[in-house]
């Protein structure tokens, strides 16, 4: 069946529809990763955006359930060159074809994903409409995609409940047996208590706190700071999510509370921005983001650059040096990456240290973190 | 950290000679090295004792020595040009090699000289099979199992411990003969029984076998801060069990989850931390197909083939920036060069697929065995890029040259069912057309599988290309079904085959009425995420094009010459790059076409633009129908370009230089006799023939022996010498097992001094460099044979009647550019044997040792430039104040059942020279780079046929001479003792032990010369020796002539005062 990914821009690219064929409406955005596709659809920060995948061949692996980063894919629609008809991989339970189809998410494929990446890395980040229907009047919609905002989204992937996950019950993946080199610290279980502020977190930023021995427990992203105050935590985790930061005026006042605590916390993506603007810090929209697994960014501190994963549309800016300092920033476009808040026991950093999909380089920075919290403690 | 202050003067070393295994990567490695140091402002001094290389230019370096690449030569270039710093990981295992050693001797710290790149200690631990066991054991990354053994016994033991199968490794046995797989204890038992007698010490390595095991590398890039990044991961369609050279190799992994890939990636990065590796790395794994187990198989501390493959398959200039790192620079302070606004500090992200296929000299080595194993056998490769595997692996099958364009290939149909099954369990470089064809016999994907191990995702992908193929063949072409063979990158010509139509209207009908056109990509590094400045471009059927660019200059298409084979090696991308940076520097756009990756033709910033495209008429019309090109050059690329040349003028392109027609003269044995006749130039009597029978009165009639050879070929391809009836019907029905498009040639052979030149012809008046003379007499192909510069042997008469005759064959062929001519003199007779109206193996060399830029001079008159202006004067020039001696090289210890005798077709791999004031001097330098470097024990064997007794009776006294203990079978040894030269008789290889080969096996023999009985050796016994000597490491000649050389320059030799040359003073 023919699809079309109609652009905001008033280009039109004819394809075949894969996954649902509901129409959908949604930012565009691309990811330049060649692996992790599964990871990406469920990462809850896609809310609200379909992702164009510039690697062509997409499903080769099939769908491997334990890989998935929270319990549903959250990306509105997915556009694609090619999907594996036959996929392979010891652990594949299922296509990707067939999870879009289940999971009732409409996607493209078989269009020029580099024209089109080429498009939003010229024009920007922009709308854009998957449809089925051939009949569409291209002005319409073209008004249509102009008038679409998504928001406050974050609404849409946080849980609804507390609840509270004991790492003596956690178990290491066969993946993560398998993993040489991991200088996890051999705490013992049950050695802190932390709260994840659950922005629409990724599954692994929890696994990487439970392995290290730690107790966490989930917040909806609306609670308020008093109550994750007054489970009286030894550390905060803010977590990705997904949507423009500065609709959050609530949760960045109770972020503010939190940053007052004197409790430790480590904040990633969606929540260092958060932490930003409650101190005063400014958030621009970036005009096509960095999405993807290869970005590098260098530690202030040692001069290393790391390679990590990334995925945001909204970057740091204009946050004042006496309230922060970088101590990461991007060694491509000198973005901010990461700020460490003066007289405070808080490190957030932009990129996604929790991998999944992506390099596990600065998976130390959850070590950091074991350590504030025992400093602290 | 920046640039370290104190690196002002830097030695680079060189690979050496071509050999399987170690290629012309490094040449391309070397080069882009050496320019990223004096970018820098670094003095460069290089050593490569191949003059056949890029690297050894006079402009890439400030002092170049092609002198052979030994410690005692390299401790006195030291001395002589006092570098501060050594660079040796550029140069693959040879220059690692000679690093060590020098390092080892304390010779670098006695003078102050810093190993830049990679520390000793580093080297090391990764190279030393104990060490690195050690080391990796540390840091828990998990190796195979593994043992040393000395008795079949221990062997056995230890396999009961960790389990069948298991790998048997020989130590120190040459090209990892006598090793094998054994899956029970029988099997073991008789390949260790038989690997303990080859190896030297007596020792061999068991291993656990992870064959069938997925088989995944990664390319690490690391500087001295401990930046770490990947620069690609590969996978290999063929498990574990095949050499990563010759496996089918698919870029970035296909069928890895991100969970593996990052498991492995983390491991690499782990493991060259530990290492402490700066610079570029190659880290080899197995991969347990359904488990998260895995083994690191080897790590490369240095750049590799695989480096030059991903460099190619990214962007990414690994040699470029693994030179900047050893200069102190750190990953962030380098930029990418590709994108020009990033850094060296990020991974590249591919949008596309990018296929190699290595390509094995098994149609020149018709008897060596096929087998693919542990044990490299490929002389090089091709690389293709695509948006998807299929269309990739296409376009990568056609890029060989092999006449191959689909899975369409190799009669399989005459088997049954049955038979397909079987043949699945036969691993060689046909298994993937076997592939195909169970497939299109519905045995399942799956049981395919369990059977060869390959990934079943590949498997699929055959499978589709296999349906589409069926639909062409069945369905009505639609534009639907065409433009899917077309996304598959299916060629015209073969959807005209299968859908019955003719080329023309396939053609016609994918243009003008489907309007079905190939868009190019760019490689980019980074997916499109940011702009690129390189026009470094693939095709593809997507909808938008990238390749067209808009400026007024005019442009010149340089067709390259493809994968490294033997008889077309890495002289022709010399002068294919030559010939791209002298079109430029006379204003023009170049536009380079070339689908090899190791070569530094297709490194991004050598022409204008780079499309890396398979060289077969189809593909380069649609780069054609895109540029518009003024004109195409198509002398340079070798044969591979001059096949190029007709279609080129069907879709309206210009040749430049020599007109095609012109170049057919040269091919076509009647007009090309005309030519002769008209400028009374002889040559040995010779026919056209078809069929065997024809050949057998033509033969006749001319006398025995004849050379019996098709026309159109490489590198004296199927070329024999026959000396009977039953020979010339041996040797028909050979050449006739492929189809011959034209007539084969049966020319009178005539005993005498094969005399070789390259010239430069602007269509009136010619420059000739220098003439050539061979050493081993007429019958030994001229790649294989030692040529010397200057003459040594001929009249100064002689030479003016070949100057003389060069001109008339130049101006009659109406020649512009190069010309490449081989005489024969016999009896003070000139013959022309060969005219080949392009470039020649011989012009790298040529122009290195006489300073003259032979391609650069031959591209301005292609242009039209004249001689006389050029100021380097017309006729012969002058005679160069040095002599060089080429040497080949050979990789027989590779190619198991290759017979190593020379004879009229080419067998070398590579070759080095030797250059010095002194002849003697010049083959003493020559024979050293080719690794002949006698004696050790002084003892040697000789047996030749009944025609050489004579002649060897003056070989053998020369030896003994020098003290040679002399062996040799019944009659070799009875006709020395008859003249005088003492001979020890041994044992024929059918008489009982000890025989002949047990002798060479005892490794105290240095020297076998084994001359074979004409024709194709049907005895097996010379052939046995032959075999053995080579994979016991012992230096076999075939030739008396090659024996006679050696004897000059070991009588001769001054070990201890030779001089060295630097090539930029010339």
């Amino acid at each position: 069946m023919k699809a079309f990914l109609i652009l905001e821009d008033g280009n039109v690219f004819m394809g075949k529809s894969i996954g649902s064929t509901r129409e959908i409406i949604s930012e565009i955005v691309f990811n330049t990763s060649m692996t992790g596709y599964l990871e990406i659809l469920t990462d809850p920060s896609y809310a609200g955006q379909s992702v164009v995948m510039t690697y062509p061949l997409i499903g080769n692996y099939g769908i491997c359930y334990e890989d998935m980063e929270s319990t549903k894919p959250w990306v509105g629609g997915y556009i694609v060159k090619e999907l594996a008809r036959h996929p392979s991989n010891f652990r594949s339970e299922s296509s990707i074809e067939e999870f879009l189809k289940e999971k009732d998410i409409p996607g493209i494929a078989g269009i020029d994903t580099r024209a089109l990446t080429k498009i939003l890395r010229e024009k920007g980040t922009m709308n854009g409409m998957i449809t089925i229907n051939g009949n569409f009047n291209l002005q319409e919609v073209v008004e249509k995609l102009k008038n679409h905002h998504s928001t406050n989204t974050v609404n849409l992937v946080t849980c609804k409940e507390k609840k509270t996950i004991l790492s003596e019950d956690y178990k290491l993946t066969e993946a993560e047996k398998a993993r040489r080199g991991l200088k996890v610290h051999p705490y013992k279980t049950g050695k802190f208590k932390t709260a994840l502020l659950d922005l629409g977190s990724k599954n692994n930023i929890a696994a990487c706190l439970l392995k290290r021995g730690c107790d966490v427990t989930v917040y909806p992203a609306f609670t308020k700071a008093e109550e994750i105050i007054g489970d009286s935590p030894d550390g905060i985790m803010l977590s990705n999510g997904p949507g423009d930061p500065k609709e959050y005026a609530d949760i960045i006042k109770e972020v503010k509370k939190l940053y007052d605590s004197n409790i430790p916390i480590f904040a990633i993506c969606l929540g260092h921005q958060l932490m930003a603007l409650a101190n005063g810090g400014n958030t621009r929209k970036m005009k096509y983001g960095h999405r993807g697994a290869n970005h590098p960014v260098k530690d202030l501190k040692t001069g290393r650059v790391y390679i990590s994963t990334q995925n945001h549309g909204y970057v740091v800016e204009d946050i004042s040096d006496s309230i922060a300092e970088p101590s990461f920033i991007n060694a491509n476009d000198r973005t901010i990456e990461g700020l460490h808040y003066l007289g405070r026991n808080i490190i957030t950093v932009q990129f996604h240290p929790e991998a999944c999909s992506g390099p596990q380089d600065t998976e130390f920075l959850f070590n950091e973190f074991m350590q504030m919290m025992e400093v602290s403690k | 950290m920046p640039k370290i202050d104190n690196i002002k003067k830097v030695l680079v070393i060189g690979s050496g000679p071509i050999v399987i295994g170690q290629a012309a990567e490094f040449d391309y490695a070397g080069t882009q090295a050496c320019r990223s140091l004096k970018e820098e402002g670094i003095k460069v001094v290089l050593v490569n004792s191949n003059p056949a290389t890029i690297m050894t230019d006079k402009d890439i370096a400030d002092a170049v020595y092609i002198e052979p690449l030994t410690p005692e030569l390299v401790k006195k270039i030291i001395l002589k040009e006092k570098p501060d710093s050594v660079l040796p990981t550029l140069g693959g295992q040879a220059a690692l090699n000679i690093a060590m050693e020098l390092e080892e001797s304390g010779f670098l710290k006695e003078n102050e000289i810093s190993l830049i790149g990679t520390t000793a200690e580093t080297i090391k631990k990764a190279e030393d099979r104990q060490e690195f066991k050690n080391t990796m054991e540390k840091i828990g990354e998990p190796c195979a199992p593994s043992t040393v053994v000395n008795t079949v016994k221990e062997a056995k033991a230890f396999a009961d411990k960790i389990g069948y199968p298991v790998v048997v490794r020989p130590a120190y046995t040459l090209g990892g003969s006598g090793g094998g797989i054994a899956d029970n204890e029988e099997q073991l038992a008789d390949i260790c029984s038989n690997g303990l007698r080859l190896s030297r010490v007596g020792q061999c390595l068991i291993e656990r076998s992870i064959a069938g095991w997925k088989e995944i590398e990664y390319e690490v890039m690391r500087d001295s801060q401990g930046n770490c990044i990947i620069v690609c991961n590969m996978e290999n369609l063929d498990p574990v069990g095949i050499h990563t050279g010759d496996s089918i190799v698919v870029a970035p992994s296909q069928t890895l989850s991100d969970k593996e890939y990052q498991m492995l990636r983390t491991s690499a990065m782990n493991i060259i931390t530990e290492l402490n590796i700066t610079g570029g790395c190659n880290v080899q794994y197995a991969l347990n197909p359904n488990t998260f187990e895995y083994c690191v198989i080897e790590v490369n501390p240095r750049v590799s083939r695989s480096s030059a493959l991903a460099s190619k398959a990214t962007g990414y200039p690994i040699a470029k920036v693994a030179a900047k790192i050893a200069l102190g620079y750190n990953l962030d302070e380098i930029k990418n060069a590709v994108t020009g606004k990033t850094y060296a500090s990020f991974e590249p992200a591919l949008d596309y697929v990018v296929v190699k296929i290595p390509k094995w000299p098994f149609d020149k080595f018709i008897m060596a065995k096929r087998a693919l194993t542990t044990q490299m056998k490929a002389t090089g490769e091709v690389m293709s890029i695509c948006t998807n595997f299929e269309g990739a692996l296409m376009k990568a099958i056609r890029s060989l040259e092999q006449n191959i364009y689909s899975f369409r290939h190799g009669n399989y149909e005459v088997f049954t069912r049955e038979e397909i099954r079987e043949k699945l369990h036969i691993i060689d470089d046909r298994r993937i057309f076997v592939i195909a064809e169970a497939i299109r016999r519905g045995i399942s994907l799956k049981e395919i599988h369990s059977i060869t191990k390959v990934d079943i995702w590949f498997l699929d992908k055959i499978s589709y290309l296999l349906e589409i193929e069926s639909d062409l063949k069945q369905k009505p072409l639609t534009r639907e079904l065409l433009l899917e063979a077309k996304r598959l990158e299916y060629p015209d010509r073969v959807i005209a085959e299968l859908s019955g139509k003719s080329l023309e209207e396939v053609k016609k009908l994918r243009k003008e009425e489907y309007k079905i056109i190939p868009s190019f990509k760019m490689v980019d590094t980074c997916a499109g995420e940011f702009e690129a400045a390189t026009p470094y471009y693939y095709s593809c059927y997507e909808s938008e094009n990238e390749g067209a660019a808009i400026n007024n200059k005019k442009k010149i298409l340089v067709l390259g010459s493809g994968p490294i084979r033997i008889g077309q090696g890495i002289e022709f991308d010399y002068c294919s790059v030559h010939s791209v940076w002298a079109l430029r520097k006379s204003g023009y756009e170049t536009i380079i076409v070339n689908n090899n990756p190791e070569t530094v033709s297709t490194d991004f910033d050598i022409a204008d633009k780079l499309y890396f495209e398979p060289l077969t008429p189809e593909d380069v019309e649609h780069i054609v129908d895109l540029e518009q090109p003024e004109g195409a050059v198509v002398q340079f690329g070798g044969q591979t370009a001059i096949k190029l040349t007709e279609a080129l003028l069907k879709m309206g392109v210009k040749i430049l230089g020599t007109s095609a027609e012109n170049v057919d003269a040269a091919e076509d044995r009647e007009l090309f006799d005309a030519i002769l006749e008209k400028c009374r130039i002889p040559r040995p009597a010779g026919r056209t023939v078809f069929t065997a029978e024809e050949a057998v009165i033509a033969a006749n009639e001319l006398g025995y022996p004849v050379l019996v050879r098709p026309s159109y070929v490489l590198g004296g391809q199927g070329m024999q010498i026959a000396i009977s009836d039953e020979g010339i019907r041996e040797f028909m029905s050979i050449i006739n097992l492929n189809v011959q498009e034209h007539p084969i040639l049966v020319d009178k052979y005539l005993m005498g001094k094969e005399v070789e030149v390259d010239a430069v012809c602007d269509g009136e008046d010619i420059l000739i460099p220098g003439i050539m003379e061979h050493v081993e007499r007429a019958g030994v192909h001229s790649g294989d044979s030692i040529s010397v510069y200057p003459v040594q042997s001929i009249s100064h008469e002689t030479e003016e009647i070949i100057v003389d005759y060069t001109r008339k064959l130049a101006r009659s062929l109406q020649v512009i550019g190069l010309i490449n001519i081989q005489f024969i003199v016999s009896d003070n007779q000139v013959y022309v044997i060969e005219v080949n109206p392009r470039s020649s193996r011989t012009v790298p060399y040529i122009s290195k040792v006489t300073g003259i830029p032979i391609v650069e001079l031959a591209s301005k008159v292609i242009l039209g430039a004249k001689l006389s202006d050029l100021g380097y004067g017309t006729g012969i020039a002058p005679k160069a104040d040095y002599i060089a001696v080429k040497m080949p090289v050979f990789s027989f210890e590779k190619l198991r059942g290759a017979d190593i005798s020379l004879g009229p077709e080419m067998k070398s791999t590579g070759e080095c020279l030797g250059i010095a004031k002194t002849f003697n001097e010049a083959l003493y330098k020559a024979f050293l780079g080719a690794g002949i470097n006698l004696p050790k024990n002084k003892k040697m064997i000789i047996t030749v046929k009944d025609g050489d007794k004579q002649e060897a009776v003056t070989v053998g006294r020369r030896f003994q001479a020098l003290g040679y203990e002399i062996y040799g079978t019944r009659n070799t040894a009875k006709v020395l003792n008859e003249n005088g030269v003492e001979a020890i008789p041994v044992h024929k290889v059918d008489e009982e032990a000890p025989t002949i080969l047990d002798l060479i096996l005892s490794h105290e023999i240095d020297l076998v010369i084994d001359t074979p009985t004409q024709g194709r050796d049907k005895t097996r016994d010379g052939f046995l020796i032959r075999r053995t000597s080579i994979e016991t490491g012992v230096t076999c000649l075939t030739s008396l002539d090659t024996a006679n050389a050696l004897l000059t320059s070991l009588e001769n030799a001054d070990k201890d005062h030779i001089t060295l040359v630097d090539i930029t003073k010339i």
